[in-house]
């Protein structure tokens, strides 16, 4: 190109030229479209809101508190309320949140802290090929393939995670609720039977859904602690998981903290992987084994066959439920900003 | 112990005395608790860790297993079967989710471009611009449900019928994010110095943009491309009620109009997951297999993509 650009080029003569008018007009035209976009995503929050509040007024006029607070949902008798909804919303994600956030931080320290390469290393080291031109590079790779396939987790389809849950794992809990049923049925969280659809088979496959977001931010703020600290805990001589449980999570808490609200607001709007296994029936208890309903499957069932008089109502508990996970995101999304913050200024 | 403590505590000049330590008090015993707790937390989570990808592998091999079973072409090229019948597929399904995402595509990745744009290149520092990045956010975290229900409210009760536009409405949204994220800190990893040299050619920002930055960026666009492709194909509750299900094939009797209900892959799932036949049961399986494969390739092309890329 630029062999070219020299031989056509004569003395005195320019390659570079101002902008056509053609170009500046075309310039501005493409900063305006850039704009009118970039106001749209402000707009279509804003029309989202306001699309489902409008249509939600009728049966937030008619009902109002009531709703909330209410626990029969029945079109023919025109009663409705969602009470049963929310805590079965809250109750499946605070077990979600809790089985997810266990295992979820587990699969954080053990990839932040490079177990499996050092083991990998470590026995590599046996034969003597640990600095082998290929079998040297293996522990890198098989911990990328582990992060990899912790987020595959994510990009399974909520609506296959529910087909396995009615095939799989009902059948493979059963027993065991059962099991703790008669054993330690005076315990309230036990006190029913697992007719099949139900809490705790819900929670188990939400808390695998909401597994890969807490892993990766987790994963993020431990790999973010400055090695300096674990350096003087080792230094002043805590094993590795001294260092771990005193010096590194709690540096790290933080931003751990603000996935696990994050995660929570994704278990909270999941919708098909518990419309299929958690039972759906406006039941509140506190035991694991009975079934329960969520707003969004309450929303996923009955919208498609809604006559006129019952949609102003589900708009209504679908306002419900992005208040709610509009407020846990907010809080998440703050938390974790400030956790960032927090390090940036450690750093420095 | 006692006499490396008394020895280390003493301040003034060297003792005469020499120091004696225990070698053994320093090596790494599991006889000693510390130790012994911290060998037994490894293994602890090294078997929370194994135990967190037990479901992938049991997803996976269930679905080879009881979709494997069914899987034949006539199963990918059939529509599907009434409640006793036998036989029968889910070809119009597949078209129906390809049609649908493909809608969603057109709808959001213009769009996530160009807000991306503004966002990196445009007025990155603006106050819109930091309101912009809070509602993409936002809208990440937003329930795919209520995706539905805005689709629901703003197209199905305006237009007065269940729609493909409506369910690749709704799936537009929950792709917007990904695009949008992806396609500014994309834009973004490109250096600057291809940017100031595109700039100290003269050239306006739209060829800036256009000519360098987006080419530049392309691979990790894609990626985000990608990723949004694959989670929109798989959501199903979008389009429970905004697409609802067909039992025919899209455009049968010459009705090419958007404006008709549509299979897809995911609702046939749920809709026959819970049927008591066999029959469906089974399908529900195969279309299972044949979403995740989908989903799947598409992902793991995306991550590539970005692995590629950023080794360079």
């Amino acid at each position: 190109m630029a062999g070219i650009g020299l031989e056509s080029t004569a003395v005195g003569e320019t390659v570079t030229r101002a902008p056509t008018p053609m170009e500046k007009f075309g310039n501005s035209a493409f900063r305006l479209a850039c704009y009118l976009f970039a106001w749209l995503t402000v707009i279509l929050v804003l029309y989202i809101v306001y699309t489902i509040a409008r249509q939600a007024a009728p049966a937030i006029d008619k009902y109002g508190w009531g709703f909330v607070s209410g626990t029969k949902w029945d079109p023919n008798t025109r009663q409705f309320g969602v009470l049963p909804e929310i805590w079965g919303t809250l109750y499946s994600s605070l077990l979600a949140v809790t089985i997810g956030t266990l295992f979820g931080v587990a699969v954080a320290v053990f990839l932040s802290e490079h177990f499996l390469a050092t083991l990998v290393f470590s026995l590599l080291k046996v034969f003597g090929l640990q600095f082998h031109f290929l079998w040297g590079k293996l522990p890198d790779q098989l911990e990328h393939l582990l992060r990899n396939l912790v987020e595959l987790l994510a990009a399974i389809p909520s609506v296959v995670y529910g087909l396995w849950g009615i095939y799989f794992v009902i059948p493979f809990i059963r027993p065991l609720c059962h099991w703790l049923l008669i054993k330690l049925g005076w315990i309230p969280i036990f006190s029913t039977t697992l007719s099949g659809p139900g809490m705790l088979p819900a929670g188990i496959v939400l808390s695998i859904m909401i597994l890969p977001t807490i892993a990766a931010i987790s994963l993020n703020s431990l790999s973010a602690v400055p090695p300096k600290l674990r350096q003087a805990a080792y230094g002043l001589g805590a094993t590795r998981w001294e260092a771990i449980l005193a010096v590194i999570l709690p540096t790290a808490s933080k931003g751990i903290f603000g996935a696990v609200i994050l995660a929570f607001g994704r278990a909270l709007g999941e919708t098909m992987a518990l419309a299929m296994l958690i039972g759906n029936s406006n039941v509140i208890s506190w035991s694991l084994f009975s079934p329960g309903n969520t707003l969004a499957a309450l929303l996923a069932n009955n919208f498609a066959e809604a006559g006129p008089s019952e949609i102003p109502v589900l708009m209504f508990a679908a306002l419900i439920l992005l208040a709610i996970t509009l407020l846990v995101n907010v809080v998440g999304a703050f938390i974790l900003e400030s956790a960032s913050a927090g390090r940036e200024g450690a750093g420095q | 112990m006692n006499s490396t403590v008394a020895a280390s505590g003493q301040i003034g000049p060297p003792e005469s005395r020499p120091v004696t330590i225990d070698m053994r008090l320093l090596e790494k015993s599991l006889r000693r608790p510390r130790s012994a707790f911290s060998f037994v937390m490894s293994v602890l989570v090294a078997l929370m860790t194994i135990s967190a990808l037990v479901p992938l592998f049991s997803v996976l091999l269930m679905l080879l297993l009881r979709g494997g079973k069914r899987l034949s072409l006539s199963v990918l090229t059939q529509l599907p079967p009434t409640a006793f019948e036998h036989g029968g597929g889910f070809g119009n399904a597949i078209v129906g989710t390809l049609l649908m995402v493909g809608i969603a595509a057109l709808i959001s990745i213009p769009f996530g471009i160009l807000a991306a744009v503004f966002l990196a290149e445009v007025a990155p520092e603006s106050r819109l611009a930091k309101v912009i990045r809070m509602c993409a956010k936002l809208l990440t975290g937003f329930p795919s449900i209520l995706a539905g229900v805005f689709a629901y409210g703003a197209v199905v009760l305006i237009t007065g019928g269940f729609s493909a536009t409506a369910g690749g409405i709704a799936l537009s949204i929950l792709m917007l994010p990904t695009v949008m994220l992806t396609a500014e800190e994309a834009i973004r990893m490109v250096p600057n110095k291809v940017r100031e040299a595109a700039i100290g050619m003269g050239t306006t920002q739209v060829q800036t943009v256009w000519m360098v930055l987006l080419p530049a960026a392309f691979p990790g666009i894609l990626t985000g491309i990608m990723l949004a492709v694959a989670r929109a194909a798989g959501e199903t509750a979008p389009l429970l009620f905004t697409a609802l299900f067909s039992n025919y094939w899209f455009g049968s009797g010459g009705n090419m109009s958007l404006r008709q209900p549509t299979a897809s892959l995911a609702v046939l799932i749920y809709n026959f997951s819970a049927m008591p036949f066999k029959n469906q049961v089974e399908l529900a399986w195969a279309a299972a297999l044949v979403l995740v494969l989908i989903v799947l390739t598409v992902n793991l092309v995306g991550q590539g993509l970005s692995r590629s890329t950023t080794n360079d």
